[in-house]
């Protein structure tokens, strides 16, 4: 798997400690690590030029911070221009600037338009808006059907005019009926499409004539690579995009295709798609995305889905957890309890920096089913409590005991003692992140690779 | 049939000449090709063909690995036709399975979200039919909205019959159905779409296994063939798929889509380089017959063509 950037430069810069000042060899052996890392995690080669040639001008000849060393220095200017790249906006939609609010999909063909069309319906419901769907895609087998089925799914109004098969109409039609009925908000799905296909880009276009829509988002697959600057800037050229949509960030692609596409659209990301079901969907937050090109994980995410499963109780006990040196068995039984109700458990695993790439992990993953969590449990619950609260008190003899007591094996004790081990580690890394607001602080201090 | 590399260049045509100014790389690409003198020359293409092979997602690994065994082969001709040359032997590597005879023969379509698996099924139970092959196609797609009403369209598009099941079926027990079914009707071929799964998602990893050994019980030997669906737009990822739903869903082959952009789906020949993964078909349009059997001359022209 990918090392992570801060790993890359940690080798480079080993035998550079003392230095006060990055001089252009210092920079220059970390961005030959950067373009690397950067050309891994899929941006686009001319955007990575680009780009190191800026961090290049505003390293060279910077003072070192005395906190940090050159290496984490240079790390730093990296990810505070890739964060100045993704703009300082929050994620979201900015408030409409008439009503009906009209939201134009568009994008290349399987990118996730329709799945996306009924995230944000279901998202603008929650926020108290009254959303109409419609379909303009007609080429597509059983698309209109698709969107159709998720509307229905969501109590959200769909627009179906049977029978009509011509995407201006359509549209048209929907606009007609949101005025009317007085829905706030227009969501127009359409057929996915090349940037160079000159016929669907003038159907486009028209309908977008049709519809006069305030904003215009273009979604685009996390896992592209190079090709991403040609279709979203081609996409832009013809139609300005106004926002975009990363979509499939639930899966291990490093994402890097959101930097080549907002470094050619110029406009933010507005929101991720983070699985298939409806509510997958989040406001886009620029330093997840940077640390995840970075290849540090989506800690954020992790976090806040715990804290999401957290009950109040065992989120005092954490944040009561200065230094995690007092992390016990305990503990991490509470924390198994919060991850079964946290959801599909490899794709919070995959979240957690280093996890998605630790060998042994792909090969247990099969068996991390709520079942082996049942059975975790079932083992410390056979500790005494005072083995929970000090593990190292744990022998052969005492381990042979809770094995039989557990109905497991000593092998199974065994892993537990060294998943447990292995989380305490990380948590400590990790800091006191889960306690909340001063969180986040102390993971761009983590960024920062301190 | 038409070569897929001269359909692109037909489709393309129109609106190459259109855009090829717009883009700056043209500039750039020509101010940093003028050749100094004889040592630099040789320099600059061969960091031309890196940006080259790179810009079309082969990845920096299999592209050092591809200009080392350049290099060191040595060699006379053109730089860029050795590469090429390279490439086609990465492909060599990779050979299709073969066709033991066995009926019916049960190929399974797997991949991520959005791909194209649904439309490859369609494209491939035509072009089995136009070989004069009997096909059943299997809707094991229970889970994505409208999908099996999708795979419908194409399978009366094809003039094949489906075997489907509820919204939210096990895709295993469809599978079943169908295995029997393409016994019973003694099909040649039995297609199966999947539903779009990330290989991140060990519980739906899992229901790709059970689906294997379902359709195995039923038919022995069987599947055949797992092709994985990949959208040649697809970056460094592709790599990381391939190798998943190789070693979990048995993938022995790939199917190349989107071919029709301007995507090379360059991921493919390091999958081919580091997998052993043949590309058996490429798709290069949404009509019934675009698809076409992959050929490695064809792909390595279309490589080193800039459309833009
Ligand atoms: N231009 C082009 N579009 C294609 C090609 N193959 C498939 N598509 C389009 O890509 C989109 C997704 O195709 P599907 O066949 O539904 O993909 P899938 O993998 O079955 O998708 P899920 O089942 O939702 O994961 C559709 O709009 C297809 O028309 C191709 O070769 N070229
Ligand atoms: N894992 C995952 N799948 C997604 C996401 N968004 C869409 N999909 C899937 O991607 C496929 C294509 O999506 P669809 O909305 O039909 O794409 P469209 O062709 O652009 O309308 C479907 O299988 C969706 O379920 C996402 O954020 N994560
Ligand atoms: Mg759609
Ligand atoms: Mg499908």
């Amino acid at each position: 798997m990918f090392d992570s950037l801060s790993n890359r430069l940690q080798g480079v810069f080993k035998s550079l400690r003392g230095e006060t000042r990055l001089t252009e060899a210092t920079v220059d052996a970390a961005l030959r690590e950067i373009r690397l890392a950067l050309l891994e995690a899929d941006v686009n080669f001319r955007v990575v030029k680009a780009f190191v040639d800026r961090v290049r001008e505003k390293a060279i000849d910077q003072e070192v911070l005395r906190s940090l060393t050159p290496g984490q220095q240079v790390v730093r200017i990296v990810r505070d221009e890739m964060l100045a790249m993704f703009g300082t906006a929050a994620g979201g939609l900015t408030p409409a600037s008439r009503t009906p609010r009209v939201i134009l999909m568009l994008g290349l063909q399987g990118s996730g338009k329709t799945t996306t069309t009924a995230k944000l319906a279901r998202w603008l419901t929650k926020q108290g808006k009254h959303p109409l769907v419609v379909s303009t895609d007609v080429r597509r087998p059983a698309a209109i059907e698709q969107l159709s089925v998720l509307a229905r799914q969501l109590s959200v109004r769909v627009h179906e005019p049977a029978g009509e098969m011509d995407p201006v109409t359509r549209a048209a039609g929907a606009l007609a009926l949101a005025k009317n009925s007085g829905f706030d908000t227009l969501i127009v799905d359409t057929a996915g499409r090349l940037h160079i296909d000159d016929e669907l880009m003038q159907e486009l276009a028209a309908i977008r004539s049709a519809v006069d829509p305030t904003d215009l988002l273009y979604v685009a697959d996390a896992m592209t690579g190079q090709d991403a600057v040609k279709s979203a800037g081609e996409f832009h050229r013809q139609m300005t995009v106004t926002g975009v949509v990363l979509t499939k960030t639930d899966g291990d692609a490093r994402g890097g295709a959101a930097l080549s596409v907002v470094g050619v659209v110029g406009v933010p990301i507005a929101f991720v798609g983070s699985g298939e079901r409806p509510e997958d969907l989040e406001p886009f937050q620029a330093e997840r995305l940077v640390s995840r090109v970075l290849g540090m994980g989506d800690v954020l995410s992790l976090i806040e889905r715990a804290e999401a499963a957290m009950d109040d109780e065992s989120r005092a006990k954490m944040a009561e957890k200065k230094d995690f040196n007092d992390f016990s068995l305990e503990d991490f039984r509470d924390q198994l309890r919060t991850i079964k109700k946290m959801g599909p458990l490899e794709q919070v695993l995959g979240m957690i920096p280093g996890m998605g790439g630790l060998k042994q992990l792909n090969e247990q993953r099969a068996n991390m089913d709520p079942k082996q969590l049942d059975r975790v449990e079932a083992i410390i619950n056979s500790m005494t409590p005072g083995e929970r609260r000090n593990h190292a008190v744990l022998n052969g003899s005492r381990r042979k005991r809770i094995a039989r007591g557990s109905g497991t094996k000593v092998e199974d004790v065994n892993r537990v003692l060294k998943q447990f081990v292995e989380m305490r580690k990380m948590l400590k890394t990790m800091g006191a992140m889960t306690s909340g607001r001063g969180g986040r602080q102390k993971l761009m201090q983590m960024l920062r690779g301190r | 049939m038409s070569s897929f590399f001269s359909r692109v260049r037909a489709g393309l045509a129109k609106t190459a000449a259109q855009i090829r100014d717009r883009l700056t790389d043209r500039g750039d690409r020509a101010a940093e090709s003028t050749p100094d003198a004889g040592g630099a020359r040789t320099a600059t293409s061969l960091s031309e063909i890196e940006d080259a092979l790179v810009g079309a997602d082969v990845g920096l690994p299999a592209t050092e690995r591809i200009l080392l065994a350049v290099k060191t082969a040595g060699g006379t001709g053109a730089l860029r036709d050795r590469v090429g040359d390279e490439i086609r032997r990465v492909f060599a590597g990779a050979p299709p399975p073969l066709d033991n005879g066995t009926r019916p023969r049960v190929v399974l379509i797997v991949g991520v979200n959005g791909t194209g698996k649904t439309t490859s099924v369609g494209k491939l139970a035509n072009l089995f039919k136009q070989q004069g092959h009997s096909v059943l196609i299997c809707a094991a797609d229970t889970f994505r909205a409208a999908a099996v009403e999708q795979l419908a369209v194409w399978a009366e598009r094809a003039d094949v019959d489906v075997i489907r099941a509820q919204h939210g079926a096990d895709p295993a027990s469809v599978v079943h159905d169908a295995a029997v079914a393409a016994k019973a009707r003694q099909r040649d071929i039995l297609l199966i779409d999947t539903a779009g799964r990330l290989h991140t998602r060990a519980n739906l990893m899992a229901e790709l296994d059970k689906i294997r050994r379902v359709v195995s019980r039923e038919i022995p030997g069987a599947p055949h063939e797992v092709l994985l669906v990949l959208d040649a737009t697809v970056g460094q990822n592709g790599l990381v798929q391939a190798r998943e739903f190789m070693s979990v869903g048995g993938v022995n082959g790939l199917i190349l889509t989107k071919l029709d952009g301007t995507a090379k789906g360059g991921v493919a020949v390091a999958i081919a380089h580091e997998l052993k993964l043949p590309i058996r078909f490429i798709g290069v349009g949404e009509a019934i017959d675009d698809l076409v059997p992959f050929d490695a001359d064809d792909y390595v022209k279309a490589l080193f063509t800039d459309q833009w």
